[in-house]
């Protein structure tokens, strides 16, 4: 049987290599700096890297991830996840893979009658204006700082063709690195407890564990879906929101690299607090929403000159109506998987009815004791890492 | 690796750039050389303008393929090529007037000599120009609008001479198919001026592009 759950997360892996090697590798390929088959085979060459090597260390992201508690309901999750990133993909649109995780979450939640922190989720909410707006700014002042340099700096045409080529290879085979290493923990996860796989010797004394095979099963899966299911999506992020030139390309990843590091970061919000700043909440965020964010302030500083409105539109639109939608189609299937197929989605014992613990939303997070409230405090935060 | 291919393409745009120079030094010299009647000496630089022009050709078809081939510099390879093809262009032209120079050895009256060679300076100062432009569009962007400005001045300089030479030529005593000659020879050496200065032209566009 955990063969035929599998399957949901290989599927949510291979959705999420579709849309998400987008974000590292589509401005370069959008721009013709990177041909697509080199950009497919270093991005899955290290999502594979990442998931097998530092995918298997998140073992706390793995136990908070347990909020959902049956492996019918991480099933169904991951299912409606997967099929809303996909039928945005099918629309060209670029998604936050996190938005449709998050979204099918909250079905969980709604159809099992457990509680949703609405603080963590207002958090998580407000990094998808904040991260565009920030990788916005980013964008703008990158593209200033490059203007500067390069009218200083008088380096040959070919010369610069090289370092922004290298530029771009080693940002996108960084983030699709970490890609890996964070994502793979929330495609297999929940399928970690059930994994069929044993150790396997590899050389010497090293060892290939069991939950490393599996991440190397669905890293495979987040490979295939950017071989086949992602060369749409690169163009769309490199070329349709606004014409990306190498140099522009460079200065939206990084951007978008900057972003995803102000957020991760404790060194910054502890500098700060010092000095007596209010504090960036250490949330991960959408890559998605912050390479559409940095595009987009490139198109501003170029005066909004050639910036595709209608393009702009309908991604923004795909963000409003992907965690509704994953939210939906997860609270409909997670019926049909429950009263039609018979299978537990929610573990009762563990999670008890809202209805039996009126205390709980009114009650400040960090004090209740209820297991799924805490679970619920730490598992959204900790799907945001999808992206 | 892909820093020695790219730095090894660098050296044959600046090596054919070279021989754009090259080109122009010979033709002046050339020119002078044929108005004081030292004909085998003349001879001699036809032929290495000649094979200036046929390893120009040669080097061009090759950078371009390699940019091709290699899918360099994507968003500036259509404009590189096409000025590289409008530089050799220049070259060519100026070849084929030297060469018309040997096939058909026009009398120039001599007190028409130094207008006439002020006609060939100024188109190959205009071809110099249009060569110190290229070089930095791809090194140095903001120069390039002073060595365009420098081109254009060349050119206009080129077409007075011309203008000059040609009156002087239509008030002389000469028979109209002499004079008709001479003109034609006029025309065509100023015509590498206003080749030059269509280079010139796509070069200025070139740069907007290339400003991130």
């Amino acid at each position: 049987m955990i063969w035929f759950f599998l399957t949901s997360g290989l599927f949510l892996g291979f959705s999420l290599g579709a849309n998400d090697a987008a974000n590292v590798f589509g401005t370069a390929v959008g721009s013709r700096m990177v041909r697509f088959k080199v950009a497919a085979a270093i991005a899955s060459l290290f999502v594979l890297l990442g998931a097998v090597m530092e995918g298997s260390g998140t073992t706390e992201t793995l136990g908070r991830l347990g909020a959902v508690n049956a492996i019918a309901g991480s099933f169904t999750v991951a299912l409606a996840a997967g099929l809303t990133v996909a039928w945005m993909n099918r629309a060209r649109l670029l998604v936050s893979t996190t938005q449709a995780i998050v979204g099918a979450i909250i079905g969980w939640n709604l159809f099992t009658r457990s509680t949703t922190d609405i603080g963590v989720l207002s958090q998580i909410v407000a990094t998808w204006f904040l991260s565009p707006l920030l990788a916005a700014l980013l964008a703008i002042l990158l593209y200033l700082l490059f203007k500067r340099i390069l009218g200083k700096v008088r380096i040959h045409m070919l010369r610069l063709d090289a370092y922004t080529r290298t530029g771009l290879i080693i940002v996108g085979a960084l983030g699709s690195y970490s890609l890996g290493a964070n994502n793979i923990a929330n495609v297999m996860g929940v399928f970690v407890p059930a994994s069929p796989f044993k150790d396997l010797p590899l050389l010497g004394s090293a060892n290939l564990h069991g939950t490393q095979q599996l991440f190397l099963l669905g890293a495979l899966a987040i490979a295939a879906g950017i071989f086949t299911r992602s060369q749409r999506m690169m163009y769309a992020v490199g070329s349709e929101i606004f014409k990306l030139t190498p140099i522009l390309a460079l200065i939206v990843v990084l951007a978008q690299a900057l972003v995803l590091f102000i957020f991760a970061s404790s060194g910054i919000k502890n500098g700060l607090l010092a000095v007596g700043l209010p504090p960036i909440p250490l949330v991960p965020v959408s890559s998605s929403q912050a390479i559409v964010g940095a595009i987009f302030g490139i198109g501003i500083i170029k005066g909004m000159k050639g910036v595709n409105f209608k393009m702009l539109g309908r991604i923004a639109s795909g963000w409003v109506m992907t965690p509704l939608f994953a939210a939906l189609l997860s609270f409909i299937a997670l019926f049909f998987v429950q009263n039609v197929f018979e299978q537990e989605v929610v573990h009762h014992a563990i999670v008890p009815s809202a209805a039996a613990r009126p205390t709980a939303v009114a009650a400040p997070a960090d004090t209740l004791s209820i297991p799924d409230t805490i679970q619920t405090i730490t598992t959204i935060p900790q799907l945001e890492e999808l992206q | 690796m892909l820093f020695k291919k790219n730095k090894q393409i660098e050296v044959q745009i600046d090596e054919f750039l070279d021989l754009v120079i090259k080109g122009g030094l010979i033709f002046k010299q050339a020119v002078r050389y044929y108005l004081q009647g030292r004909l085998e000496e003349f001879e001699n630089h036809l032929k290495e303008l000649n094979d200036t022009e046929e390893k120009g050709d040669d080097l061009r078809r090759e950078i371009e393929s390699k940019l091709y081939l290699r899918t360099l510099i994507p968003e500036s390879r259509g404009d590189v090529l096409g000025l590289m093809e409008s530089s050799d262009k220049v070259l060519n032209q100026t070849t084929e007037n030297l060469l018309q120079f040997s096939v058909e050895s026009p009398v120039i009256p001599e007190e028409l000599h130094p207008v006439f060679l002020d006609l060939a300076d100024y188109a190959v100062n205009a071809s110099e120009g249009m060569v110190k432009a290229i070089r930095a569009y791809f090194r140095d962007l903001a120069s390039v609008r002073d060595n365009v400005n420098q081109v254009l001045f060349y050119r206009k300089e080129s077409n007075k001479s011309a203008e000059k030479f040609k009156r002087a030529v239509f008030r002389s005593e000469l028979r109209l198919s002499h004079k008709i000659h001479l003109r034609y020879f006029a025309y065509h050496i100023e015509l590498i001026a206003e080749e030059a200065e269509d280079v010139c032209d796509r070069l200025s566009i070139a740069t907007i592009k290339r400003y991130i």
